[in-house]
């Protein structure tokens, strides 16, 4: 009692305070802040010249100062990009482009996922013959170049008469996201307790019951991972939009390509720059709205129930 | 409510063999507990029979019906997991809901055996909540609510128990004994808890190694266990078991013990095997049967004078632990009796020769 009674009195040696050493910097940390400062001004230079010029006149950027600032800012080429942009004759801006990539992004991301993450369910909770063959054939395709299959592809898919059509390139997004996507489902899943399946397998039984009902439900952090990855990809994508799009459904990037690079006439630096950014800008967006649950969904391996 | 019946079961997995030759037959509205040790094949006879695993042979019939190659969801079982496994992005009603959903029932009938379960499990009002909202004892009940709506005639439950705390568990232990007591289903249970097996079991399958070692009620295989596993296997504290060779004394038959030179009278032994002189026995001794300190008695009862190397209390009862010769006997006492108890203070324990347990030394089994 008397120890409790005094403490108000001396307020000063009520908590006794012991001086933490500080913590010094060690020299691998200095490696590793070097090593990553260097990285981070590799892209960070060109991407800051790539901004600063799209908001120069023309007229500031013949002058060869890449790296300073705009004297006077303007958003012009940003419009111009937007809606003048030509590539060859037509000169629509790159806008057709960013509705053709939207076009084009929701039919592969409901195939790829769709697909995907059933052939994941199915090889990790249930009992196929073959499963682990299979899982190691789908391996192996993840390490097959594009470019060997492309010419293959395209003629299988113009047999299933969707050559040039939004739904040919979603269903080769599918096709070569299916082999890295179905490893990621099936890890995934494979962490769900096993009794928890054998509950609903007794429960239930029906396929695709437990899946809609009971493994989907549980696969939210895992989902926002592969939208991300996903968009990221499809979004990004060059090679398949040329060359299984037509010519009403190039992707942005194939737009972008078309009027950046030209031999002829002069280049307008300030809006090919803007229109690279506006490319650039939708999977950016996606991820600073989904990073926090992307960071969620890579850490969190096990439910608890 | 259907038996279940195991008919010469085989499971292998790969070259690995868990059950050779295995048949049970549990009886309609049957608790029957199966007990034995971690890896002795009972979870693995249960997943059988829920169809989780398959037989690699055998027969497997529920009521009149070959469930061999029927599926889990068509046996007409009901299951309860050891880790609930209650499904955590549905609520309560909808874990409930759920466990019909195999079953096709109309609105009204799946309505009224939810409202049923939540109303005998007193889970009524935490039916909107999630899993993850409950505590071990909430899920546990949400869990055999689950299997109860099924209306099913076999239950089973996978050591249910084990993840809940000893003052939970003893009432759980409690509220099963009585659901099965006024729904009459047939139930096998799982567990390596021999005092869940005593306590709510109508008759208790020993397994060890793939092998029924002893079926009975729950007295019988106290009183008389079929072999040594199975008399070691169950009691707290366990048997004491001496090994001694058999003689013949003026037409008596007696087991001596070499290292403590006590000479045990079998003579009222109800053998069911012949005794042969210098034949190697395992006697045991239930450490409740002894008495203390009487030397007045003289009843035939084996007497031995050993000294107290410790003894420990637990509650309503205590164990005084006496050294015989290189191991240690283990007697129960009046707890009363404790408190004058001193370390190496001889002891007076005798023990009636009627309660005794003699097993064959090279086949263990009960002579």
């Amino acid at each position: 009692m008397t120890a409790i009674s005094e403490v108000p009195a001396q307020p000063g040696r009520a908590a006794i305070l012991i001086p933490r050493r500080r913590r010094r910097i060690k020299g691998s940390s200095i490696a590793i802040f070097a090593f990553l400062t260097m990285v981070s001004l590799f892209v960070a230079i060109p991407l800051y010249v790539v901004i600063v010029t799209s908001f120069k006149p023309i007229g500031e950027i013949t002058l060869g100062q890449i790296f300073d600032l705009p004297v006077h800012w303007t958003i012009q080429p940003w419009m111009k990009a937007w809606n003048e942009l030509c590539t060859g004759l037509a000169c629509d801006g790159i806008k057709q482009g960013f509705f053709n990539s939207v076009m084009i992004l929701f039919p592969s991301l409901v195939l790829s996922i769709a697909i995907s993450s059933i052939t994941g369910y199915a090889l990790a909770l249930w009992n196929v013959r073959w499963a682990d063959g299979f899982l190691f054939v789908l391996f192996i395709c993840a390490f097959v170049p594009f470019q060997i299959i492309m010419i293959p592809l395209i003629i299988v898919v113009a047999s299933l008469g969707i050559f040039g059509t939004v739904w040919a390139i979603a269903l080769v997004h599918a096709v070569l996201s299916m082999p890295l996507l179905t490893l990621i489902f099936r890890n995934f899943y494979k962490d769900i307790p096993r009794e928890l399946i054998n509950a609903a397998i007794m429960d239930s039984g029906s396929f695709w019951k437990i899946f809609w009902e009971i493994v989907l439900p549980m696969s939210g952090n895992i989902m926002v991972v592969v939208l991300i990855l996903m968009i990221t990809t499809v979004w990004n994508d060059y090679l398949v939009g040329l060359t299984f799009g037509g010519i009403s459904t190039k992707p942005m990037t194939v737009i972008l390509a078309n009027s950046v690079i030209t031999s002829r006439g002069e280049a307008i630096y300030n809006v090919n720059m803007a229109a690279a950014l506006l490319t650039a800008v939708p999977p950016l967006v996606v991820y600073f709205a989904l990073g926090r649950f992307f960071v969620q969904g890579i850490t969190s391996g096990a439910i608890k129930g | 409510m259907p038996e279940v019946r195991f008919e010469h079961i085989v499971k292998r997995f790969g070259s690995f063999s868990v059950l050779e030759d295995l048949s049970l037959r549990v009886e309609d509205g049957e608790f029957l507990v199966l007990l034995g040790p971690s890896g002795c094949g009972k979870t693995t006879l249960l997943n059988l029979l829920a169809g989780l695993l398959d037989v690699t042979g055998g027969r497997i019939t529920i009521g009149d019906r070959d469930v061999t190659d029927i599926d889990p969801s068509q046996r007409g079982l009901a299951m309860v997991f050891q880790s609930y496994a209650l499904y955590p992005t549905k609520t309560v009603e909808g874990n409930l809901r759920f466990g019909l959903s195999a079953l096709k029932l109309d609105r009204a009938e799946i309505e009224r055996r939810v409202s049923w379960a939540a109303q005998l499990l007193q889970i009524e009002n935490m039916m909107g909540r999630k899993p993850s909202q409950l505590s071990g004892g909430q899920r546990q009940r949400v869990a055999i609510g689950r299997a109860l709506v099924k209306h099913a005639g076999v239950l089973l439950f996978d050591e249910p128990l084990s993840n809940l705390d000893a003052k939970l568990r003893t009432e759980m232990r409690l509220e099963i004994k009585k659901l099965h007591a006024s729904l009459h289903q047939t139930i096998v249970y799982v567990t390596h808890d021999q005092i869940e097996a005593m306590t709510m079991a109508t008759r208790i399958a020993v397994m060890d190694q793939g092998v029924i070692q002893q079926i009975g009620t729950p007295d019988e295989i106290y009183e008389k266990p079929a072999n040594l596993f199975v008399a070691r296997f169950i009691g707290a504290p366990a048997i004491n078991t001496f090994d001694a060779t058999l003689d013949m004394k003026a037409g008596r038959v007696v087991a001596r013990h070499a290292p403590t030179a006590i000479e045990i009278d079998l003579s009222r032994h109800d053998f069911r095997t012949k005794p042969e002189a210098g034949m190697p026995v395992v006697v045991g001794l239930r450490p409740e049967h002894f008495s203390v300190n009487d030397a007045s008695r003289d009843d035939g009862a084996v007497r031995m004078a050993l000294p107290v190397r410790y003894s420990e209390r637990t509650g309503s009862d205590a164990t005084a632990f006496l050294e015989a010769g290189d191991q240690l006997l283990a007697v129960r006492i009046e707890p009363s009796l404790m408190s004058g108890l001193r370390i190496g203070d001889t002891m007076v324990a005798s023990f009636p020769t009627d309660k005794l347990a003699v097993f064959d030394a090279r086949s263990g089994l009960r002579m």
